[in-house]
């Protein structure tokens, strides 16, 4: 044989590098460099044998180089999104958000250019009213295991009996206090508001965000969470309004401010109770006795996304319990699927942050619908901002 | 056939022109007429827009009173604050520094332009919190003292943010100012005091009017600053606007307040020419 089998490669070993190189760079397009270096070729022969490649499925269809995904401030692990892109080649714009109003906004005005978004429980039914949802294919979703599931709070992503979300996790809504700068000991909504009128002065939080915000002064006063009655918000509203001289911020995004101590208490949702509490013991996560938010967030793909298959290929990815498992470690959000709740290690599942007895669950109550798209409580949120 | 050279002048002209009239036609033209078109609409029940012809949300403004009561104030006070500030530096740029550095302190004013103004007033927002200043005051002993998000960090980011754009101005009009007439008024006997009274302030009024209407204006739009300096709390037309787009959806109302501030604008920058003019006794003034 005169010939040696180098010759036969399509590309040099330092060919290869330089190519390599070039796409670590991002001087070159993945497609180029599976072209030139013949890897691409590689990878489709490979696909035809099951257990040849770990993630068959995502050679099958083009998923393209890039896509971005709707979602809220600290909900992910940085490395899963990673990981998707090393499997897959697809890079993800994660793009945060303050509240649903806002997610929804940006739907209704289009192109906005997401191929998978978490929307909460209580929106979904105005995303598909609207049809700016489509109902999802599960075909492409195998990992997605709907008998594993708890229906307490699954039941929202289903609509007529067609599937348009899949739960991420859930969780509540309750508030963090800082133990070493409060000392007085707080339980309810009404505490909340009394302590950052006082003792908190200038240093609590609440969300830019009607439902919650709103929602928890309602519960303060003794009405219920999602409450339209005029008199009621009326009350409601003069309550905010009272306290808003004495508050830190209005903002969703809190963990930068508790971490740094210039807020002592915030409104807050249970990751990221459990992310403050884990970094900073001294931060405690309090469900109000008197009431507040229990929720589910979905995982849903708008009818407008510009790369829907790389949308399915990362929710499949995401619904693989191996990889949500490493999620819910690193956002301390529950999860509604008992597959993810066996991997997790006892700290989490013994977690009294993410996993609350089932009696202070109790009090609380899912968003409705209604509020999302009630004039008037939108109002009542400006003029409390504007106050 | 012929074309005379008055037809191949103005066939010259339109053409150089085209480019920016279609610019402004398509992104500033158009936008606008769909914005004035939606002011006299009404909010969808979900939210959006659905066509109507109501002067509803004209009637509506009062809801953001607050708003524009805020916005108003801000605008002068943040402008008259750049301008206590600008004026000592702009002077000191265009006649005490020596030439040699001249063109050295002038870029150190510009260069800070260059990086977004996110990205400075993120920067003061890690100067003003816990971590920052309130942590080097607890050092010597004072403690709890909170800087972010209180009105003066607001006002603090404004005149951090707009100061270049003042400076300029009243430097360029200062420049031009012909030495002479500071020696002749020195001969004459007058004090210092006033002949900058006298003759260097009036003369550098146009640049004055023009860096305060310049500032003003940007400032009836802002919304980063007190957004991020102001937590939230401090609520102008910008951040009237970007909720009503971005939370309520209420297209219609956001378009009706859109279409007020401009009109605010255009009536704040004729009574403001109408002063300059006055002022600088010619209608030679250009500002902006």
């Amino acid at each position: 044989m005169s010939k040696d089998y180098k010759d036969n490669l399509p590309i040099s070993a330092s060919g290869f590098m330089d190519e390599f190189m070039r796409l670590k760079r991002g001087s070159v397009s993945r497609r180029h460099f599976l072209g030139i270096t013949g890897l691409g070729l590689a990878t489709a022969v490979m696909t035809r044998f099951p257990g040849a490649l770990s993630t068959p499925a995502y050679a099958a269809e083009d998923l393209g180089t890039q896509m971005s995904i709707a979602t809220w401030p600290n909900y992910h692990d940085p490395a899963t999104f990673e990981n998707f892109t090393a499997a897959t080649g697809v890079a993800v714009e994660v793009n945060v958000f303050g509240s649903n109003e806002e997610m929804l906004a940006k739907l209704q005005a289009g192109a906005s250019g997401w191929s998978l978004f978490v929307p909460t429980n209580y929106t979904i039914s105005t995303y598909q009213k609207l049809g700016l949802i489509d109902e999802l294919d599960m075909s492409k979703v195998p990992n997605f295991s709907s008998t594993t599931q708890n229906t307490r709070f699954t039941s929202e992503g289903q609509i007529d009996g067609k599937t348009f979300a899949v739960p991420k996790n859930w969780g509540t809504t309750g508030f963090a206090v800082n133990t070493d700068k409060l000392k007085t000991p707080l339980k309810s909504w009404k505490d909340f508001f009394e302590i950052a009128q006082t003792e908190a002065d200038g240093r609590a939080m609440v969300h830019d965000y009607q439902l919650t915000t709103i929602g928890s002064a309602l519960v303060s006063l003794g009405y219920g969470f999602n409450s339209i009655d005029a008199g009621e918000l009326a009350k409601a509203e003069e309550l905010l309004i009272k306290v808003k001289p004495h508050l830190y911020a209005i903002n969703s995004d809190y963990q930068p401010s508790m971490r740094s101590t210039d807020a002592w208490m915030t409104m807050c949702w249970t990751n990221d109770g459990a992310q403050l509490n884990r970094d900073m013991p001294e931060i405690a996560y309090i469900l109000g006795t008197d009431g507040g938010e229990i929720w589910t967030d979905f995982y849903a793909i708008p009818k407008d996304a510009p790369n829907k298959a790389a949308g399915y290929a990362l929710l499949n990815y995401l619904m693989d319990p191996t990889n949500a498992v490493k999620e819910h470690i690193a956002n301390g959000a529950p999860a509604t699927d008992s597959r993810v709740i066996e991997l997790l290690p006892k700290e989490i599942t013994s977690n009294k942050i993410v996993y609350p007895d089932e009696a202070s669950l109790t009090p609380l109550e899912f968003g409705a619908a209604v509020t999302l798209t009630d004039p008037a409580r939108a109002e009542l949120m400006a003029r409390f901002k504007s106050a | 056939m012929a074309t005379s050279p008055e037809t191949k002048k103005r066939l010259v002209t339109a053409a150089l022109l085209a480019p920016a009239s279609l610019w402004l036609f398509v992104f500033l033209v158009l936008p606008f007429i769909a914005i004035v078109v939606f002011a006299f609409g009404e909010r969808a029940p979900e939210g959006g827009y659905q066509p109507s012809f109501t002067l509803e949300q004209f009637a509506n403004l009062g809801a953001r009173a607050a708003a524009f009561k805020n916005t108003l104030l801000l605008a002068p006070v943040g402008a008259f604050l750049c301008l206590v500030v600008a004026y000592p530096v702009a002077y000191y740029l265009a006649v005490k520094a020596s030439p040699r550095y001249r063109l050295v302190l002038v870029s150190l004013v510009v260069v800070p332009f260059w990086t977004s103004l996110l990205v400075r007033v993120y920067a003061w927002m890690y100067i003003l919190g816990a971590r920052g200043i309130p942590h080097l005051l607890e050092m010597i002993g004072i403690e709890n003292v909170r800087l972010l998000n209180t009105p003066g960090a607001v006002l603090l980011g404004i005149v951090y943010g707009y100061l270049p754009l003042m400076i300029m101005p009243i430097y360029v009009s200062l420049e031009k100012l012909d030495r002479r007439l500071l020696e002749a008024s020195a001969d004459l006997g007058a004090k210092p005091l006033s002949t900058f009274f006298g003759i260097t302030l009036p003369l550098s009024l146009p640049g004055v009017m023009t860096g305060v209407a310049l500032v003003t204006i940007l400032l009836l739009g802002e919304y980063l600053i007190p957004q991020l300096l102001g937590g939230g709390k401090v609520f102008f037309i910008g951040n009237a606007l970007v909720d009503l787009f971005l939370q309520s959806r209420n297209w219609p109302f956001g378009s009706a307040i859109a279409v007020t501030l401009v009109v605010v604008v255009v009536f704040i920058l004729l009574i403001a020419m109408r002063i300059a003019w006055r002022f600088a006794g010619t209608r030679q003034v250009d500002l902006v």
